[in-house]
């Protein structure tokens, strides 16, 4: 009750409250995570249930135009399954994959960077430059390097099963430096002040100094930072399932459908493409506008362009 | 004979989200040419904001909601923005707590002092270096041909505040506004500064307002005190007279509360309770709750400023009302 | 063993520390003469200071900012390891234990910091602040019994336990250094280094916490090793007083013996420039110059660049803590030979 008493009056919800934009933006996300999370129940299809796919609806248009199926809303894909319905499951898919990659990205990112931030000397040394390395393979290059190794060992069927821990993993390891630098920033600002000496005083081990007393200091630019990285998460999926090498198309994600859809596009079926291209680019844009707002808020000392 | 200051009633407000809150309400005083006086307070007190608001340097959300400021007999709070941008850094000059706030890191010393000159006066940049080599040799700058060279950073806290002194005499000031001038620097170089500053004034007869919490510094540089207490001025006079009998019973904790020199490890006289919020600053006096000479009429009754015509000075007490 | 008040508590000798600012690999690089070669820049914030401080006195350590009397205090409860040098705790050497050798020292030592804005987490409540110290040394207590000392020492310090659940920022300056000398006291210390205590807040606030602190000492016979730069504190609370210029101790005196009769010159310039109230104008000991870097001392004295009573011996000879006639020690060679 406490918490939520401190919430109410808080200069968080203040500053959200009087920011249009970023109400907006929430109000947006909400509803497509509702609809993404809830899509079993409310999608008037089941596009992963093969028995209730008909090839013959495939290609129809959505119903507000010729030679449409009231029964589809945005139309049908080239295997006959509902757009609004593949879509919303792929949603649900993509949103699954950029939180997990982000929680992966942080958990390693912070434990390393809050290490290297607070031991200093060689650890620190060691371990920015690890992350400097990371950082010289784009997170492209090190899904497809990867991909390719896993179907060659495994087998295509088996890649399709596991695609969506691996893009998880993928993900999550190729953006961590990320987090690692963030946190290391701010550990590096955090360990100079008083309360961390004394804790010292006390005796407190290092490793509750770091968890107990730094860490908890250094959410406000995770949290900023996190919103950023589903984000580009997200779009890493994407791109990752457009290249062919994400999602399998019998289990689409966003960016598997705007790449199925794409042999189509010049035959007249533009739906197939640009509705989840829509979605993808809604979803992003609702996310980083959230995220500008969170950083206005959380560094007011910020410069505002 | 007119005065240099002429401070009226003024009143500063700031506007919040809640609504206004006054900063500064109905501060009077003079200041003659050539007058050195200190404005003492706490922080919170509305000292600063009294310094900022006489040339207009309130920021947003502070505003001067009313009263007036008579520089040299003009009013100066009535001008516009041009025309005191002309006064500010030229006829009155501000010093600041952070040197760096002053100075620009990126620069030389010596391109800040040229450009000061120029903005204000026509001259040609050789003149102008000739100005500011003397103005520098004025602070007791060591080889001052070089520190002209020389970047912010490159100098001490003293002697960037002493080069930040001579920016200031760069237009030949009548008023010298210093808020907190020595706060940041170690006891050696501020008693230099203060020194400096003191003789600087007596020399060329420029005024000085004198912003500190520092009664020990005060006293040695001042003719005359305002002691502020929750954006109103309590008690002012002469500084012997406020330091050696200080009537407002703020002024008296604030002395007592000093450790003094021969103190024999005693406990100090301490004010209890802090310095009010300036959105809960009380009825009445704002000292009451923290006075021990509280009476009915303090926690109703605003007291105004007032001399009684025998003590040299003024007074905003209830306690001396009654023998009024 | 007799608690006797010259006994020391805690006793420092010959302590070194200096700080390696060199940087990295690449920053270190540099062409001597042609050739490359790796520099190593130290700062020298601590040269040789040799202390005792006395079971149940109050030892004021002054200096101007740069003198090394923070990182003293810092090296002293281990928070830095000394380069080199002995800290011994009641005649126990503590400068080279293990983490866990050290636990029941850290007990006994505690410090209250500069800036109330700082010391405390802003994350945690007031409870949590003054719970962890106490169940992190004293594992036994029961929940209850943690509580109960909260709110004592909160109520020993003058703050409303009724408060334990707010955050520090919603605190003043000086009821946050209140709370931050409860955390001190949460572990029943016998010795507390005071870092700057008052610096920080505003004159009426100040007479507040020194009173507090000087309880503090009478109540729980507590020893303080004080840290500042205001003079006219020290003179109020001291018992002796330690004058401390770039890392080195220029003297060391009971409080009467330092104010009435300053002996090294650097601490009559320092006295004389305390702003005296209702003193008139100025008439401190100009010293010249500047306070070197202490990444390049000075040979001989430190102090002999800004001295005026400087000749060839301060150049070349580090003076030694002599004791004085009137009981004071001082480090200077021109009083040894009696030219001052």
């Amino acid at each position: 009750m406490n918490l939520w008493k401190r919430f109410r009056g808080s200069y968080f919800l203040y500053s959200f409250l009087h920011d249009p934009v970023a109400m907006g933006s929430f109000i947006v996300l909400a509803l497509l995570a509702l609809s993404a999370f809830g899509a079993p129940l409310i999608a008037p299809h089941n596009p992963y249930d093969t028995t209730t796919i008909d090839i013959m609806d495939s290609e129809i248009p959505p119903v507000w135009m010729d030679n449409a199926d009231a029964k589809f809303l945005l139309g049908t894909d080239a295997q006959g399954r509902d757009m609004l319905s593949t879509m919303l499951y792929g949603m649900r898919i993509s949103l699954i994959i950029g939180i997990g990659a982000t929680f992966l990205q942080a958990l390693i990112g912070i434990v390393l960077g809050l290490v290297a931030g607070y031991k200093g000397g060689r650890i620190d040394s060691f371990l920015m430059r690890m992350a400097d390395v990371q950082l010289s393979f784009s997170t492209l290059m090190v899904a497809i390097f990867l991909s390719a190794i896993f179907q060659a060992i495994f087998g295509v069927a088996a890649f399709e099963s596991m695609a969506v821990p691996f893009l998880v993993l993928v993900i999550g390891i190729a953006e961590w430096p990320q987090y690692a630098r963030t946190v290391r920033a701010s550990v590096l600002a955090e360990k100079k002040k008083e309360y961390v000496e004394a804790a010292r005083v006390v005796g407190l081990p290092s490793a509750r100094i770091m968890w107990r007393h730094i860490l908890p200091n250094t959410m406000s630019p995770i949290l900023v930072l996190s919103t950023v990285q589903v984000a580009h998460a997200i779009m890493s999926e994407a791109a990752l399932s457009f290249l062919g090498l994400g999602m399998p198309i019998t289990k689409p994600s966003l960016g598997s459908l705007i790449n199925s859809g794409f042999d189509y596009i010049f035959s007249g079926s533009w739906w197939i493409t640009m509705f989840p291209g829509f979605l993808l680019v809604l979803l992003i844009l609702v996310i980083n506008l959230l995220g500008d707002w969170v950083q206005d808020v959380l560094n007011p000392k910020l410069y505002k362009g | 004979m007119t005065h240099l200051l002429d401070v009226q009633d003024l009143v500063v407000k700031f506007r919040l989200r809640s609504g206004d809150l006054t900063a500064l309400n109905g501060i009077n005083f003079t200041l003659n040419p050539g007058e050195r006086m200190g404005l003492v307070g706490e922080s919170g007190a509305g000292k600063s904001v009294a310094g900022f608001s006489i040339i207009n340097l309130i920021s947003k959300p502070g505003f001067i909601a009313s009263g007036r400021v008579l520089f040299e007999g003009e009013e100066i709070s009535a001008y516009p923005l041009e025309q005191m941008r002309d006064i500010r850094g030229n006829r009155i000059s501000m010093i600041f707590q952070d040197p760096m706030m002053t100075l620009n890191p990126v620069l030389t010393i010596g391109t800040q002092m040229v450009e000061t000159i120029m903005a204000h006066n026509k001259v040609s940049v050789t003149h102008a270096r000739e100005i500011a080599l003397e103005k520098l040799s004025k602070v007791y700058i060591s080889s001052p041909g070089k520190r002209l060279g020389q970047y912010p950073h490159e100098l001490s806290g003293g002697m960037r505040q002493r080069v930040v002194i001579a920016i200031s005499l760069l237009t030949n000031p009548s008023l010298i506004i210093a808020d907190e001038p020595t706060t940041a620097l170690d006891v050696t170089i501020q008693a230099e500064v203060m020194a400096l500053l003191l003789e600087l004034c007596r020399d060329d007869n420029m005024g000085l307002i004198l912003i500190t919490h520092d009664l020990g510094v005060v006293s040695q540089v001042t003719e005359k005190i305002a002691v502020m207490y929750a954006g109103r001025i309590v008690e002012q006079g002469p500084t012997e007279a406020i330091v050696s009998a200080p009537r407002h019973p703020y002024t008296q904790g604030l002395i007592k509360a000093l450790p003094q020199g021969g103190g024999g490890g005693g406990r100090l006289h301490q004010i209890p309770g802090m310095m009010p919020n300036l959105t809960s600053i009380p009825p009445g006096c704002a000292f009451h709750p923290r006075c021990e000479h509280a009476m009915d009429i303090c926690r109703r009754e605003t007291p105004q400023l007032f001399g009684d015509g025998q003590t040299p000075g003024l007074v905003a007490c209830h306690l001396y009302a009654q023998t009024r | 063993m007799k608690a006797h008040t010259t006994e020391p508590l805690v006793s420092i000798t010959n302590l070194v520390k200096h700080f390696d600012i060199s940087g990295g690999f690449l920053d270190r690089i540099s062409f001597a003469g042609g050739l490359p070669s790796l520099t190593t820049t130290t700062v020298k914030a601590i040269n040789g200071v040799s202390l005792d401080i006395r079971q149940g006195e109050i030892l004021s350590v002054v200096g101007e900012s740069g003198c090394g009397k923070s990182t003293l205090g810092r090296t002293v409860l281990g928070l830095y390891p000394p380069t080199s040098g002995k800290i011994a705790f009641r005649d126990m050497r503590i400068d080279n234990l293990s983490a866990q050798d050290m636990l029941p020292y850290r007990r006994r030592m505690q410090m209250v910091f500069q800036d109330p804005y700082a010391s405390l987490n802003p994350r945690m409540t007031v409870r949590q602040i003054l719970e962890e110290p106490t169940r992190f040394h004293f594992p036994d207590l029961s929940t209850s019994q943690v509580q109960d000392k909260v709110a004592e020492v909160m109520r020993q310090v003058g703050v409303d336990p009724a408060w334990a659940g707010r955050f520090p920022h919603e605190f003043s300056g000086g009821q946050r250094q209140r709370i931050s000398i409860a955390r001190a006291l949460m572990v029943d210390p016998e010795f507390i280094v005071a870092d700057e205590p008052i610096s920080a807040l505003d004159v009426s606030i100040q007479a507040q916490i020194l009173n507090l602190i000087m309880d503090c000492q009478e109540r729980f016979g507590l020893t303080y090793m004080f840290i500042t730069h205001d003079l006219s504190v020290v003179e109020h609370i001291s018992t002796r007083v330690a004058v401390m210029y770039l890392g080195t101790l220029c003297e060391l005196a009971d409080k009467k013996n330092l104010y009435g009769d300053p002996q090294h010159p650097y601490s009559r310039a320092l006295l004389s420039a305390i702003p005296r109230l209702g003193t008139k104008g100025f008439s401190h000991i100009r010293l010249k110059g500047e306070v070197p870097t202490p990444i390049n001392l000075p040979t001989g004295c430190v102090f002999h660049t800004r001295c005026p009573h400087v000749n060839e011996r301060c150049r070349n000879e580090i003076p030694k803590l002599l004791g004085r006639p009137n009981g004071s020690q001082a480090a200077c060679h021109a009083l040894e030979e009696g030219r001052i």
